[in-house]
């Protein structure tokens, strides 16, 4: 129980940040998922054939393809495609990419496809009088898009949104490889230096319980929010 | 693009798929025994049987893979008891200790799949069985267990896609599965896209396979309703 005390002689403190840390890349990581699934939602609905295509060999691929894979990818191409772009613009030095960045974006893009599929789902299951009473009542496309469409998309995106949170989260734990300090990395830094391997990361699995359970409680307030009139 | 590259990698990706084909079917035939015995404790009427297989299936699904595989692979050989038994044998190579993480996480996800399986068959179906005299135990087994598997074959087919890809952890405790052996060849020859393709295509190929045999035995199983 010392080990885990805060202050010098324990590993509590360094435990908690990279707690923080784990939350702040996984919330990042997920606004980064909305944003591709901002883009590519559209895509998918619409009724162009090629764009249809692109959307769905993004999702396919990244739903097919292991998540450390699509890191390790990351992690060793990010800094030479960033270093290529800069190299267009004549700036031949060295860049190193933060792995906070490196990470954040890798499980982004990942958590990304699965919300595409969940939006996807959710604007599909919406009845369509509720498109055509949005244009009688004379909104422009933005309007009907955002003040009749998407609230109703939220409440069935919820509930499945709460899944893709919780599989974001536990992804995080794979970017401990690219050596960002996160609860994974942490626990194996401390298990390396106290040779207590058992002690270490089992609390890193009592940790990650704790987020899932916190998590779980906040949304489920979200969703009887959100569904409110029914 | 270095297609040279790509095609010299291929032979050596594809001998590593072997090992995460191994990796997934070992772990998938004792997830599946551990999903169906919890699936059953979950029906139990019993609050603490039912508790208990609840908390075993919260645990598995509330944490990260890779914390499981690593308590078991680094934390396990630290109790010095296990040592003296013959676990030691199975849990001191990184091959079964990676097994056993898998089994217990997909049997876990198994249970949960099985147990809404069970819980959506029509109690109608059930006493049909009993008014005509079957026991409890047949009702069960030839009846029960082979519509719950044919309810819960969509969701575990993208179990076993999500545990194909679960396999790729593998190589974090030192196995050279295909991604260990992607890896490898990334930080040596520094050309991550090209390896990314082949290795990446021969996932996707397995997920395509996966995905098209569960659909045939979808087909296969389903009544005509």
């Amino acid at each position: 129980m010392e080990l885990l005390s805060f202050g010098k002689t324990g590993w509590g403190d360094e435990l908690f940040i990279a707690t923080l840390m784990t939350v702040a890349v996984a919330i990042t990581a997920m606004l980064i998922g909305f944003f591709f699934a901002l883009l590519f939602t559209p895509l998918k609905l619409s009724k162009n054939k090629f764009l249809n295509f692109i959307a769905n060999s993004y999702t396919t691929i990244i739903r097919g393809v292991p998540e450390l894979l699509v890191i390790y990818l990351f992690f060793f191409g990010g800094t030479g495609a960033v270093m290529f772009v800069a190299s267009i613009f004549g700036y031949n030095e060295y860049i190193e990419i933060n792995a906070f960045i490196t990470g954040a974006f890798a499980i982004g893009i990942i958590s990304g496809a699965y919300s595409t599929e969940v939006f996807r789902g959710a604007i599909q299951s919406i009845d369509k009088g509720q498109f055509e009473a949005s244009k009688v009542l004379g909104l422009n496309k933005f309007g009907q898009f955002f003040r009749i469409i998407f609230p109703q998309t939220l409440r069935l995106a919820i509930p499945n949104l709460s899944n893709v949170w919780q599989i974001t989260l536990k992804d995080t734990s794979l970017i401990s490889v690219t050596g960002l300090v996160e609860i994974m990395r942490q626990s194996y830094i401390a298990a390396g230096s106290t040779r207590d391997p058992l002690l270490f990361y089992s609390f890193a699995a009592v940790l990650y319980l704790m987020l899932t359970f916190l998590s779980m409680k906040l949304i489920n307030r979200l969703e009887t929010k959100y569904s409110r009139g029914y | 693009m270095d297609i040279e590259l790509m095609i010299s990698s291929f032979p050596k990706l594809l001998s590593a798929t072997v090992i995460t084909l191994k990796l997934l079917s070992v772990s998938l035939i004792f997830g599946l025994f551990i999903g169906l015995i919890f699936a059953i404790l979950r029906l139990n009427k019993n609050i603490f049987i039912n508790k208990f297989a609840y908390g075993y299936s919260y645990l598995f699904r509330g944490t990260p893979l890779l914390v499981q595989i690593f308590i078991i692979y680094f934390g396990l050989g630290q109790i010095e008891y296990l040592r003296s038994t013959f676990l030691w044998v199975v849990l001191k190579e990184p091959y079964w200790c990676a097994i056993i993480a898998f089994a217990l996480n997909t049997g876990a996800y198994t249970s949960e799949i099985l147990r809404s399986a069970f819980q959506t068959i029509k109690p109608g179906i059930i006493e049909a069985g009993k008014s005509l005299g079957i026991s409890n135990k047949i009702i069960f087994y030839k009846i029960q267990i082979p519509i719950a598997i044919r309810q819960s074959l969509p969701a575990y087919g993208n179990e076993i896609i999500l545990m194909m890809k679960g396999t790729s952890l593998a190589s974090t405790v030192t196995l050279m599965d295909l991604t260990g052996v992607a890896k490898y060849i990334i930080s040596t020859t520094f050309k991550p896209i090209e390896v990314f393709i082949v290795a990446g295509g021969i996932y996707l190929f397995m997920a395509f396979i996966i995905h098209n045999l569960i659909k045939l035995l979808e087909r296969k199983y389903s009544f005509s309703e």
